[in-house]
């Protein structure tokens, strides 16, 4: 299992080293060296089967097989592509999941206020949209106050209208708790809407490192944006039209 | 029916529900469906009074009933129907208990499952009922050969779906409550137990239903008391309306033990109105 520690050092919110892991005969990690600043949004892109979601889960602590070395100085939450909620506990007792403490119905309320679904707290999952499901999913993650976001595909299995909102959701969530995150995705565009820095995973190491140096409102009409785009597909061998 | 469910204050479900109620006409068409059954009662009650049913074969369905009063009254029915329920109790809770305990062992620990699950699965092959033989030579052919035989036939059902009930917890669910800081104890409380428990209820559905049958078969060797006794003794005097009787009785014992388990099942499970309606 990789070694995870908590240190109190300053310096990178989260770091990893050499971390490996093999599903059998194939090596799907073959040692990723990875550094998260405090507050930073890092896109983690690659190919399918190129072992993001794998990565994820090791950062997460859900790999009990992997290797190497990972320090996380603070929380780290998780958000997954499928919403993941008890299907036998109503909303807000989902979002209170392993929490404790007197003041927990009130942090509750106000993590759904904020992802806009204060009103359905007494709600089963099962009789949320897709969409509501993920947002009540972020608010699980957000209530528990995390200095680093995990989020493996959040918004990959919604319909490109509630995408569009989640995007812009997260945006806000980020910019109003400062906290990092980790986004794997398989959407170029995602990426540079909401990452400060890109990473490429191919053959089981970070093959590439980009900065988004977008600014902070963007546009996918702006060329700048067109032209990292571009670059980006090309080294994820996707050819132009 | 459709209409007042309409309107009824709860917008997620009331639509859907709605919708439901034409495909089951169950509700609407309660008389075209009890029908039958008056009929047959009735055609039954004629047949005996005019003699077409001989009263040795056969009795009416008005001298069951008279008899099952009679009986009643003088106290009979009941002595008897508590001790059929104490022996269907005790073996159903040391069965059922059983079942619960090694399935949980089965479907939670690999060890558990390499050493509980093969016996388990091989003695199910055996009909329990056939053990009777070999049981009266173990435990004798008093009290505990009709609690084994009840402990026996609810033990299978609730076992296996016991094991089911954990294995098909969705393990997604299980590594999102682990993200969120429940440890192995808190899981099996909020994820694994609550997951279960749809399984458990059926299970115990089955097991009751088994559990009076292994009653009937073991209350008719050698019983001194009971439901089976009072039908074996009336047998032997050709009380033959006591016999239906019993068989009466033996059928109510069964269909309100269901019904108050699905009563439980739909309060304990009211998350699962929610996923039907969506």
């Amino acid at each position: 299992m990789a070694s995870r520690t908590s240190g109190q050092l300053n310096g990178p919110l989260l770091t990893a080293t050499g971390v490996r892991r093999r599903f059998g005969a194939t090596t799907v990690l073959t040692g990723v060296d990875l550094r998260i600043a405090p507050g930073e949004v890092v896109a983690l892109l690659g190919g399918s089967g190129s072992g993001k979601s794998t990565l994820l889960r090791v950062l997460a602590g859900l790999d009990d097989e992997a290797t190497g070395e990972i320090t996380l100085r603070g929380r780290a939450a998780v958000v997954f592509q499928e919403h993941r909620l008890l299907p036998w506990k109503r909303v807000a007792d989902n979002v209170a999941l392993g929490l404790s403490g007197p003041d927990m119905a009130e942090r509750v309320a106000r993590a759904l206020a904020e992802v806009g679904l204060a009103e359905r707290h007494r709600a089963w999952p099962a009789e949320l949209s897709g969409g509501q499901a993920q947002r009540v999913a972020v608010a699980r993650a957000l209530v528990r106050e995390p200095d680093l976001l995990l989020l493996d595909e959040p918004f990959g299995a919604l319909d490109a209208l509630t995408r569009l909102r989640m995007q812009g959701l997260l945006r806000r969530l980020r910019a109003e708790h400062g906290f990092a995150a980790l986004l794997v995705t398989h959407d170029v565009e995602e990426a540079l809407l909401l990452a400060d820095r890109l990473l490429v995973l191919e053959a089981g190491v970070i093959a590439e490192e980009l900065p988004v140096d977008l600014g902070p409102t963007r546009s996918p009409d702006d060329p700048a944006f067109g032209a990292l785009r571009r670059r980006l597909l090309d080294r994820l061998g996707v050819p132009a039209l | 029916m459709t209409r007042a469910t309409a309107v009824r204050p709860a917008p997620v479900t009331a639509p859907a529900t709605a919708a439901g109620t034409p495909g089951r006409p169950g509700r609407r068409l309660a008389w075209r469906r009890s029908t039958t059954p008056l009929l047959l009662v009735l055609g039954w009650e004629l047949a005996a009074r005019s003699g077409l049913l001989a009263a040795e074969k056969l009795p009416a369905p008005s001298t069951v009933l008279a008899t099952g009063w009679r009986l009643t009254r003088d106290g009979t029915l009941l002595t008897h129907l508590l001790d059929s329920l104490t022996r269907a109790g005790v073996g159903l809770l040391i069965g059922g208990g059983l079942a619960v305990l090694l399935g949980a062992l089965a479907g939670l620990l690999r060890i558990g499952d390499d050493l509980v699950d093969p016996p388990v699965q091989m003695a199910r092959m055996l009909p329990h009922l056939g053990l009777v033989p070999l049981l009266i030579i173990w435990v004798g052919i008093g009290e505990s050969l009709k609690i084994s035989l009840v402990a026996l036939g609810a033990f299978f059902p609730l076992y296996f779906n016991t094991y089911a009930g954990i294995r098909d917890i969705d393990e997604r669910l299980v590594e999102a409550a682990r993200t969120c800081g429940l440890g192995a104890l808190a899981r099996l409380r909020h994820v694994v137990l609550p997951g279960a428990l749809p399984a458990l209820f059926l299970g115990l559905r089955l097991a009751i239903g088994a559990a009076w049958l292994s009653l009937v078969v073991g209350e008719q060797v050698n019983a001194q008391t009971g439901i089976g006794f009072l039908m074996m003794e009336a047998r032997e005097f050709s009380q033959t309306d006591v016999v239906v009787l019993g068989l009466l009785v033996y059928a109510l014992l069964g269909l309100l033990s269901d019904v108050a388990i699905r009563i439980v099942e739909r309060r304990t499970l009211t998350w699962r109105r929610g996923l039907r309606a969506s």
